[in-house]
């Protein structure tokens, strides 16, 4: 028998989620003040999750590793996010944004959970308006939407290009007035680096004060994971420096089951790798593709003459470029989803068409739309018959200002190119990780109590993830659905306490004076220490950056199985000189950031090769996740439904070792079929 | 196009923790690439300090877009260096010249008590907001977002002011280390939005209540804020939070003298 149990509820698709809200059992207010939760991240997930689960009366404690919850990763997301409101009157709907999800994802994803994601989406948008989220609105008033990747409808919100920060700060305004209140204990430069189990259930977390490096025990009646995803496997992504995947390893090894760890998302529109020096990438949002056209050169000689800066982009006419995308899907042309736009960017450029000097580069180009959509209209606005070219541009290019100023302006920064005068060059680079902890309906891991949201967890996306919907998967698990699902576990809880009552030995009495707390404890130390005293001569970002090169070139955008097993032998290789090679300066009773990325960079080691396994296992190509061995003439993914149509969770049995469990997926309202956007 | 050209002399600031004394401390770096961002320049140093034996130097950072606020730094004595609008994370290495001295220094501000080196403890502004930055609406009990329309412009005033990163370079920047420019921002958003309106008095006394509490100074209107400012918050905001303020107060004292509600 499978180990796995989604907890899927019965019933029809659309109405699983109101029949399950309505008999869900319920914790009653006096009890709720008793029960502990821990939190750990401060993200749209984690902020959402802990502000919510206070007004109900819970006592919560936050943790994260920055000096205030409001800096979470979430903060940097621009673009926007979805629900299905359909403002637009054009044809939107909960099913359609279903459906929408389930396909982009290939087929890969849960439809239970996708269906609720849609259902509480437009509760979103009300709920982060209430709270002061200027979101971005039309002149009658009313809220305005973009097109994000994947979709024919108009369904996404946003706030200029500060979609993300806009929505955190609500959330993170709700969880500062809770704290005001007293109901939430906030723990900021705290790092989360162990659960506790007791009896097979979670019962709270050891966290080092990053500032003192005192390790720390909390107590938790359940313990929340809002950590966020792991892209910085690679070392070079569009995640802050300090995204990781710690918390959620922990988790693993104390025995949550890691969920399709190979889906990784390449994002098609950010700023190329310029050089050596290179900390992170930079993403230009997704938006853009809404207004730019992507576009190489029809001829490798144009292509050479651009990357060594004998001709300029401008100079290449109109019959010498070649709109792939639009070449190649003319249903969806430049707003095909993202890893089919990657992929697409990978083809041109291997073919030697790319430009930049560095040859791996496209253009964006919003030349177009600049004059012939913007300009003209706002030319027939002001009444001008005949526009010449430069009022074109000039009317054109406010409109664009206006839309994307802050884009841009961070692009010519970077770069020192000024975009509104030359095309954009964009690269594809990790942003996403689709895969995480495998929960079930409830969002529990296989440990119970012990939940994830957000990024962390492996649900909605699939195979591939849709623009603008991190967002709201964030925000829905954390205000709309944990709300709910926790109930389950925790009433369950408030039997267990009412009957344990006068014990001494009860675990509400005990608390973290449990050995298994002091075990915990005693291990972080150990490993703390170990770090510390390999006293080597490499940093941690020697061995960071021999890990991401290997996961880049052999299970990024393109995966084969040759390329998978050298990678599995050499992250080992990386990992074992890690830990005999690491120089780590400073102690462990002091802010030591050195230490913190260590710890983060030695999970990171352990993560790749599973990520390596997963990838090497699933013979197939779906989504992120494309094997080169698996595609069509055309060079398109094939998926094997026969043999893969599940998902894959992995069970942690020691170092390198991890068994597979599998989650079938049924389809049942949708017809799975051949994904295409041609 | 990795390795550079230019050589600088550093001077940083090191302090072991909160309680000791700190100091510049010189290092010269050569081979910096103009491509190179100011923090990447640091991640050379700090390389170059670890493969010595060296503690390398602490620093906040994290998402090196410009949008989460940590890379508190002082450079040549200006907040995020030398150009205007932008966070350190996102300033260039082009501009500065080969042979130029930089000093990084952290925010010097009493409510921001030095943490290590470059470190500052910020959660003073975290207690403001928690003293009244939000609107007090629990999950799940609203109506739908288009219930209210809002003019475009008053929305997008709105998204102006909230647009503050929380970087504390006002504070820092500030001769008295006034922190009115960040709180006035987010008393502008939430006043200039229909939502923010049942708690529009109380908001204000209280925030600037804390505000006092946590020993930032008065605003005596030198507007260098406003010119650090990477988000370009405006000092019409500033000036919105005192009348907010004043009117706020003389509600008050009217309700006390009719003996009405708790104001
Ligand atoms: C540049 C960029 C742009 C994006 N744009 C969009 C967009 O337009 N639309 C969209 O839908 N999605 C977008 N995304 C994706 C989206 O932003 C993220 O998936 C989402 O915000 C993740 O939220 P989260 O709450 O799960 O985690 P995060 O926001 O990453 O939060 C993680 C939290 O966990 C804490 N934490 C982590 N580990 C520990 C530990 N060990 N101990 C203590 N605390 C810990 C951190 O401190 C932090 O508080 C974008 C992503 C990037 C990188
Ligand atoms: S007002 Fe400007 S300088 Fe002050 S905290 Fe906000 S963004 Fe930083
Ligand atoms: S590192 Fe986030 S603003 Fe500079």
């Amino acid at each position: 028998m499978s180990k796995l149990d989604s907890k899927i509820p019965e019933g029809q698709l659309d109405q699983k989620w109101t029949t399950y809200k309505s008999k869900v059992a319920l914790v009653n207010p006096a009890n709720k003040r008793s029960l502990e939760i821990v939190v750990v991240g401060s993200g749209l997930a984690g902020a959402s999750a802990a502000a919510t689960l206070a007004e109900m009366g819970y006592k919560v404690k936050v943790f994260c590793f920055q000096d205030s919850p409001r800096r979470a990763h979430s903060i940097a997301a621009q673009g926007g996010i979805n629900a299905a409101k359909n403002y637009q009157n054009d044809g939107d709907s909960i099913y359609r944004l279903f459906y929408d999800t389930i396909k982009g994802g290939d087929y890969r994803a849960r439809e239970a959970n996708v269906h609720r994601l849609s259902e509480v989406s437009g509760n979103i948008i009300d709920q982060c308006v209430a709270q002061g989220v200027p979101l971005a609105r039309e002149y009658g008033g009313m809220l305005s939407n973009r097109s994000f990747g994947g979709t024919q409808v108009q369904r996404t919100f946003y706030a200029a290009g500060q979609t993300g920060q806009q929505l955190l700060l609500g959330a993170y305004s709700a969880l500062e007035r809770q704290i005001g209140l007293g109901t939430v204990q906030m723990f900021s430069r705290h790092e989360m680096l162990d659960v506790v189990t007791i009896d097979g259930k979670a019962r709270g977390i050891i966290a080092r004060d990053l500032v003192t490096g005192k390790l720390e025990r909390h107590f938790g009646h359940a313990v929340l994971l809002c950590t966020g995803g792991y892209g910085n496997v690679f070392f070079l992504s569009t995640n802050a420096m300090g995204s990781n995947v710690t918390a959620a390893w922990k988790a693993h090894k104390k025995g949550a089951f890691f969920g399709n760890p190979c889906y990784t998302q390449i994002h098609p529109t950010c700023i190329p790798v310029s050089g050596d020096h290179q900390s992170k990438l930079t993403l230009m949002s997704e938006s853009l593709r809404n207004d730019g056209r992507i576009w190489v050169p029809k001829k490798k000689e144009d292509a050479e003459a651009l990357r060594t800066g004998k001709k300029k982009p401008n100079e290449i006419i109109e019959e010498d470029r070649d709109y792939y995308l639009e070449r190649r899907y003319p249903a969806f042309g430049n707003l095909v989803p993202r890893d089919v736009a990657s992929r697409a960017a990978k083809e041109r450029c291997d073919a030697g068409f790319g430009v930049n000097q560095t040859g791996h580069a496209v253009f964006l180009d919003f030349t177009f739309n600049m004059k012939e959509k913007y300009g003209r209209t706002e030319a027939t606005k002001l009444g001008i018959e005949k526009p010449t070219d430069d009022q074109l541009k000039e009317l054109g290019q406010a409109v664009v200002k206006e839309k994307y100023g802050n884009l841009f302006d961070m692009y010519a920064q970077i770069t020192g190119v000024d975009p509104y005068e030359q095309p954009m060059m964009i690269y594809p680079a990790v942003h996403y990780t689709m895969g995480g902890l495998w929960v079930d309906y409830n969002l529990m891991t296989t440990v119970p109590g012990m939940y994830a949201l957000g990024e962390a967890n492996f649900s909605d996306h699939g195979a591939n993830r849709l623009g603008a919907s991190a967002l709201m998967q964030g925000l829905a698990d954390g205000y709309f659905v944990i709300p709910y699902t926790i109930g389950a576990y925790l009433s369950a809880e408030v039997t267990r306490m009412s009957a344990e009552k006068g014990k001494t030995d009860s675990i509400d009495k005990v608390k973290t004076n449990h050995p298994e707390f002091e075990k915990s404890e005693k291990e972080v130390k150990e490993r703390i220490d170990r770090l510390l005293n390999i006293k080597g001569t490499k940093s941690v970002d020697h061995f960071h950056k021999q890990l991401g090169h290997v996961m880049w070139d052999k299970c990024g955008m393109a995966r084969n199985a040759d390329g998978l097993k050298k990678a599995i032998e050499e992250i080992r290789k990386i990992r074992a000189e890690f830990w005999k090679d690491l120089r780590v300066l400073g102690s462990g009773d002091e802010l030591n950031t050195e230490l913190e990325k260590a710890g983060r960079v030695a999970d990171f080691l352990e993560l790749g090769e599973l990520m390596c396994i997963d990838a090497l296992h699933r013979n197939e190509s779906c989504g992120g996740h494309f094997r080169e061995e698996y595609q069509t003439d055309e060079g398109e993914a094939m998926r094997d439904d026969d043999n893969f149509a599940y998902a894959a969770a992995w069970e942690y049995k020691g170092e390198g070792q991890f068994e597979l469990n599998k989650e079938e997926l049924k389809f049942e309202a949708i017809k799975i079929a051949a994904r295409s956007y041609k | 196009m990795s390795a550079g050209n230019m050589n600088l002399t550093l001077k940083v600031w090191r302090q072991k923790n909160t309680h000791s004394e700190g100091k510049l401390v010189t290092y010269p770096i050569s081979g910096i690439s103009p491509d190179m961002s100011f923090l990447e320049m640091i991640d050379v140093l700090n390389e170059e300090l670890i493969n010595k034996g060296q503690e390398p130097v602490a620093f906040d950072h994290d998402c090196r877009e410009g949008i989460c606020g940590m890379c508190s730094m002082y450079i040549n004595g200006r907040a995020h260096g030398p150009k205007r609008a932008i966070t350190t994370c996102q300033l260039h290495m082009r501009s500065f010249k080969d042979g130029d001295t930089i000093v990084i220094e952290p925010w010097k501000a009493k409510s921001f008590p030095i943490i290590k080196d470059l470190v500052v403890d910020r959660t003073a502004f975290d207690r403001i907001i928690a003293k009244g930055g939000y609107i007090s609406v629990n999950t799940g009990s609203v109506k739908d977002a288009n219930n209210i329309p809002i003019p475009k412009d008053k929305v997008d005033e709105a998204l102006e002011a909230a647009a503050c990163i929380g970087c504390g370079a006002c504070v820092a920047t500030c001769v008295n280390s006034s922190a009115m420019l960040f709180v006035s921002a987010k008393i502008s958003q939430l006043a200039l939005l229909p939502q923010g309106q049942p708690e529009r008095n109380s908001r204000v006394l209280s925030m600037v209540e804390q505000m006092d509490h946590e020993g930032f100074g008065n605003c005596t209107n030198t507007g260098a804020c406003e010119v650090e400012c990477p988000k370009e918050i405006s000092l019409e905001n500033i000036a919105r939070m005192n009348r907010e303020f004043v009117m706020a107060s003389l509600t008050k004292k009217k309700k006390k003298n009719t003996g009405g509600g708790a104001g």
